[in-house]
């Protein structure tokens, strides 16, 4: 990737992540912090990538480390947002039903547990 | 698959993550597609991780599953038990391991020397340094939170302490980005001062800012990201990091405007807990109400408004209440529920805590729209919440919190606030809210009110 390039995609990302939460009400700041929190989890595949390359021993340590850090971060950034994210109902979906508003994506809650199911 | 293949598969799969993060976020800015938004998201990070493993030339997998299968089931487990009240610092600890995974990306980097370019090893300094400072910092913010530390630490000079530590992090980078010095030490020296520094800027800072110190330390992590992901060449993590740089930057401009202090204000001045008295003498007396009385009023009101604080929170009051509130509804009584942007711990805070209780999003009104509605309530219900209904924010130029804005509770034809005792809010100033002749006291601690108030309007 050239640098003008990787510029012209920091520049853009940047527009983007801004407009992205411009007009988000206050009740919702607490659980999307928490969910771009989880999004910089994705230091998971440089630290992967990084461990990957890794030789000396002080390397891999710190390898180790990074990656270890790195799959808490977006794993425990996914728990906390999911959880937080399914307590909020409508007073529709309240009264319809106790506990039978399915998510919409047919991803099982446990989706961000990503690292762990990866070993083949 | 040949080295072509892969790196077409890899680069198409972080497209889709980049695609997936961008839609799962915008998703997550309605309470209607929320609970999806995390799941679309959650998706991108399975497909990126998955297709790393694709990377040409790697090695060292057992190592790598093994800090995977750890670092995750450590954070899965404490993420499913923390309790919502604990959720900021929770938030803290996970924001501070990215920022450290960040730093340690650019130690291998740095330590192994192979920068070709000059604006690569720039970017991997500057982005180990900001990840590294995110990492401590976070770690103080979250033993902060915790109740770990329990004083800030401040003594005079600080500020110039910490700007020698800052020069002196910086100085290192400089030299190791110039190759004038990049041995091993300097790069060692580097990163131990930038950890220095985080826990130096974070320590002085009181509880109350915390959040907004949180949410800074969110959007600086984002950033190191995306600046290592700029030294690796890889395109998800200069997507997603820019995107939570500018997005988390914007978070923290709104948390900061919503508790009436500038990011400036927070990072060197001491407000959090050592806030002057208030100025304004305060006329009137406080007027006790029994619960009985208390309850007969809210069954008969038409409106009631109910503005929450962190102390209904703290003694776990959050379902008695919403358990008054459907009787009162039952009546016939219109309830709604008025959150000020830092009841809680921090803005939103108090919304996952209610939702938590199984109060319906819709019935919840933030400041803008609720302020005008006070004058046509019957009751305001005041549980734990003090200076936030502080009328002395419109009024009183004198007072720390002048200009706050604040939620009208005085407005309302009658004014019930539950307390325990008769001290002082988080500021330690007086509430003039409290001495009004429509406002009466009904002191105890929420949970026991909420029964007893639950129990009054069932016997009318």
């Amino acid at each position: 990737m050239t640098g003008i390039i990787a510029l012209y995609i920091f520049m853009l990302a940047a527009f983007t992540g801004y407009e992205v939460i411009g007009r988000v009400p206050v009740i919702l700041h607490t659980p999307l912090m928490s969910g771009s929190n989880f999004v910089h989890g994705i230091v998971l595949v440089g630290a992967m990538v990084a461990l990957g390359a890794a030789s000396t021993p002080l390397e891999k340590a710190i390898g180790f480390v990074g990656v270890l850090l790195a799959a808490g971060n977006a794993v425990g950034g996914y728990a906390v947002t999911e959880r937080m994210l399914q307590m909020f109902k409508s007073s529709k979906a309240a009264a319809a039903s106790k506990g039978g508003d399915a998510p919409k994506a047919g991803e099982p809650p446990k989706g961000g547990d990503a690292p762990s199911k990866g070993s083949h | 698959m040949s080295h072509v293949g892969a790196a077409a598969v890899i680069q198409g799969s972080y497209l889709v993550t980049a695609f997936l993060f961008i839609m799962g976020l915008k998703r997550m800015s309605s309470p209607v597609t929320a609970r999806s938004g995390i799941v679309w998201a959650g998706a991108g990070m399975v497909v990126a991780t998955l297709a790393t493993f694709f990377f040409p030339e790697m090695h060292n997998y057992p190592l790598m599953l093994a800090a995977m299968v750890i670092g995750g089931a450590i954070a899965w487990i404490s993420g499913r038990r923390v309790a919502m009240t604990a959720m900021p610092q929770m938030i803290a600890l996970y924001n501070g391991m990215g920022g450290g995974a960040a730093a340690s990306i650019a130690a291998i980097e740095l330590y192994r020397g192979g920068e070709a370019t000059l604006s690569g090893a720039a970017l991997a300094v500057v982005g180990g340094i900001i990840g590294a400072v995110s990492f401590s910092g976070s770690l103080i913010a979250f033993s902060k939170l915790q109740g770990l530390i329990q004083r800030s630490l401040r003594f005079t000079g600080q500020q110039v302490v910490n700007l020698l530590i800052a020069a002196a992090t910086l100085v290192a980078g400089v030299l190791i980005v110039a190759q004038v010095d990049a041995t091993a030490s300097v790069v060692t020296a580097l990163f131990v001062l930038a950890l220095v520094l985080g826990i130096t800027m974070t320590l002085p800072i009181g509880g109350a800012d915390m959040p907004v110190v949180i949410s800074l330390y969110n959007a600086l992590t984002g950033l190191a990201v995306a600046f290592e992901g700029f030294v690796l060449g890889n395109a998800a993590m200069i997507i997603a990091g820019t995107v939570v740089g500018s997005a988390g930057t914007l978070l923290t401009q709104l948390m900061a405007k919503a508790m009436n202090r500038s990011l400036g204000n927070v990072l060197f001045s001491g407000f959090g807990e050592t806030a002057a008295a208030g100025t304004a003498t305060v006329t009137g007396s406080l007027k006790p109400i029994e619960a009985q009385d208390a309850g007969v009023m809210l069954a008969f009101a038409q409106s009631v408004i109910v503005v929450p604080g962190y102390g209904m929170a703290v003694a776990q009051a959050q379902h008695k209440i919403w358990e008054l509130c459907q009787l009162l509804i039952d009546r016939g009584v219109r309830v709604r529920f008025a959150i000020h942007p830092v009841a809680g711990r921090m803005p939103g805070h108090m919304n996952v805590l209610l939702a938590e209780a199984g109060v319906p999003y819709d019935l919840i009104a933030d400041l803008d729209e609720i302020n005008a509605e006070f004058e046509n309530a019957d009751v305001a219900l005041i549980i734990g919440a003090n200076d936030v209904v502080n009328p002395v924010a419109r009024t009183d130029r004198g007072s720390p919190i002048y200009g706050m804005p604040i939620l009208n509770a005085d407005k309302a034809r009658n004014v019930i606030v539950i307390k325990r005792g008769q001290g002082a809010g988080f500021s330690g100033i007086e509430n003039a809210l409290f001495y009004l002749d429509n406002t009466r006291m009904l002191y105890g601690d929420a949970q026991s009110m909420g029964s007893a108030l639950i129990a009054a309007v069932k016997s009318v």
